[in-house]
């Protein structure tokens, strides 16, 4: 009966939402940004520790939300890790391509490794509105790179 | 439970799927799968009879209406004040000139909180609306206290999602409460309020009761005199009628009372650049060429539901949600929220395992239209300590076998996350 949905709810998904591996908030943190979906009340806070040079080097989150939102919190922690902030805004862009079309866009190599590890959120496309769920995550990551603490999925 | 709002006793004949027949809509397939809609709390289905009367206005007699001397426009004018006395009859109003048309309900509670709230009450004063209020019973409010020092009160509600009076009648106690602003009927509950109970309340001390009753309407009779309420606002598209069309009824004196909402043409009796005098009520507050396609598509709603009746529309929903509360109950993890002894047609819960956002897609799939999210009421969810919940919601036209289509979708939802 939902054979159909397996292209939404791929094992990744699944198990990441059920499962979240980075889902919890660091000890020690140089950002945070919380991220709010208005339309259902979903939301993220994550937190970000730095490398001496200022990449990113581990990356935390608490979340309330559906499978979908906390998958791609869950993957997103995972892959941003070792990343500045400029390949972490590229790869941010690269999500919001790939789940509003299901194609992913062209990276250089290091980047397109990371962003085939996000192909299970490639389904998303075909549920516009679930879209958002995808996407809060990665609008918390901005916010947190830019040093805002508030963002939405608006 | 106050007879304003009782649903009448002998269940008069239903014949659902003759019913259904009505609504063209109810035939339509979703991902290859009958439609089984149970998100009507959001907005209701039309029946035929309310597309008719609106094709029929657009192709045979229209014009924009109180403004021309010919045929067309006097037609027009005829229909929508007609629209305006069906909706005096469905609330029970003493006088047609008490019901203000608006777009919807929220423009009619901003409308009470701009004209009333700023035009009567004075700073100092205080207004008190309850946790389980939609955000249009909130917001308006806010506006006011922020803009015009007036204090906001919040009545609580119990564990089973009913008023707490004795809270309510504590909150009002010092007299400085001027307007108490409650949903007749949640969005989220399905708690029905004791109407006229909340009216002598809030009267006894000396403050007005506005009504929201977007939900209520739907579901039993409303009579504003019995309730003896001062204000009550609905919406028309959640009664099957279209959408841009909602009413205010108030007590005329109130109306009177109060300084226009919006400013324009239709609402005064003349205009000079030194100054313009106000129409009477209810045009006062009619600034602009008004819904009127719209509300004689109200008009046509109106009809439908007195036709089928209150009574039979209240016995079988109450049928309906007895027959969901008990299906949804043996679900294991199913958490339903609210349990209030007077209940209409909505039924929100939880699943464990499960977030709202993903029962509803997987619900849609087999498709089953449900709601998933705050429903306009992130107050009331924190007060219940979730986000977001997945709500199922009746009409007129939702059968058994429909609630049946969920429970057992339900199950197959969990084994999906299981
Ligand atoms: C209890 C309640 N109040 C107010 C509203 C607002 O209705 P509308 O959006 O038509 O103004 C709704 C529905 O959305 C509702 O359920």
């Amino acid at each position: 009966m939902f054979e159909d949905l397996r292209d939404l709810y791929q094992e990744v998904i699944l198990d990441h939402g059920r499962k979240p591996r980075h889902g919890a908030k660091l000890a020690a943190y140089d950002a945070t940004a919380r991220g709010d979906n208005p339309l259902c009340g979903d939301r993220i806070t994550l937190w970000l520790q730095y490398t001496p040079a200022g990449a990113i080097a581990r990356a935390g989150f608490e979340a309330k939300g559906c499978a979908i939102s906390i998958a791609s919190a869950d993957l997103m922690a995972e892959i941003v890790a070792g990343l500045d902030a400029g390949a972490a805004r590229a790869l941010a862009d690269a999500l919001q391509t790939l789940t509003k079309t299901g194609a992913p866009p062209t990276l250089d190599a290091p980047l397109a490794e990371r962003l085939a590890r996000l192909m299970p959120l490639a389904g998303v496309h075909e549920f516009p509105s679930r879209v958002k769920c995808a996407t809060l995550p990665w609008h918390a990551l901005r916010a947190a790179l830019a040093g805002t603490e508030n963002a939405t999925s608006e | 439970m106050n007879t304003a709002t009782r649903p009448a006793a002998p269940p008069a004949p239903f014949d659902v799927e003759k019913l259904r027949a009505d609504f063209p809509i109810l035939t339509q397939e979703v991902h290859g799968r009958k439609l089984v809609f149970l998100d009507s709390a959001a907005s209701a289905q039309k029946p035929r009879a309310v597309i008719a009367a609106m094709t029929a206005a657009m192709e045979r007699q229209y014009a924009n209406v109180h403004r021309g001397l010919h045929w067309m426009s006097e037609r027009t004018t005829e229909a929508y004040e007609g629209a305006r006395d069906a909706v005096a009859r469905l609330l029970g109003a003493p006088d047609r000139h008490e019901i203000v048309f608006t777009r919807n309900s929220t423009e009619a509670i901003n409308l009470v909180a701009h004209s009333y709230g700023r035009g009567v009450l004075a700073p100092g004063q205080a207004v008190v609306i309850s946790e389980m209020e939609h955000h249009s019973n909130i917001v308006p409010w806010q506006m006011l206290r922020d803009a015009h020092g007036i204090e906001l009160r919040v009545t609580p509600i119990t564990a089973a999602g009913e008023l707490d009076l004795a809270a309510l009648a504590r909150l009002l106690a010092d007299g400085k409460v001027g307007l108490v602003a409650l949903t007749h009927m949640s969005n989220v509950l399905g708690t029905y309020t004791p109407a006229a109970r909340l009216a002598r309340l809030a009267h006894d001390h000396g403050a007005k009761l506005l009504l929201d009753g977007s939900q209520a309407i739907v579901h039993r009779a409303v009579d504003v005199r019995e309730i003896d309420c001062d204000f009550y606002v609905f919406t028309g598209h959640k009664l099957y009628g279209p959408t841009g069309i909602g009413a205010l009824w108030a007590r005329r004196d109130l109306l009177e009372r109060m300084p226009p909402f919006l400013g324009g043409g239709d609402m005064i009796a003349s205009v000079s650049f030194a100054r313009s005098q106000w129409a009477q009520v209810p045009h006062k507050f009619e600034a602009g060429t008004p819904p009127i396609l719209e509300a004689i598509g109200l008009a046509a709603a109106i009809a439908y539901v007195e036709a089928i009746g209150y009574s039979a529309i209240a016995a079988h929903e109450a049928h309906l949600l007895d027959h969901a509360l008990a299906r949804l109950a043996a679900i294991p993890g199913l958490t339903i929220f609210g349990r209030a002894q007077d209940r209409g047609g909505v039924v929100s819960f939880t699943l464990e395992g499960a977030h709202p956002h993903d029962v509803a897609t997987l619900l849609d799939r087999q498709g089953i239209a449900v709601r998933a999210g705050h429903h306009c009421a992130e107050p009331l969810m924190h007060r219940l300590g979730i986000e977001s919940t997945t709500r199922a919601s009746f009409g007129l036209y939702t059968t058994v076998a429909e609630i049946d289509a969920l429970a057992e979708g339900l199950l197959r939802v969990s084994e999906f996350f299981a």
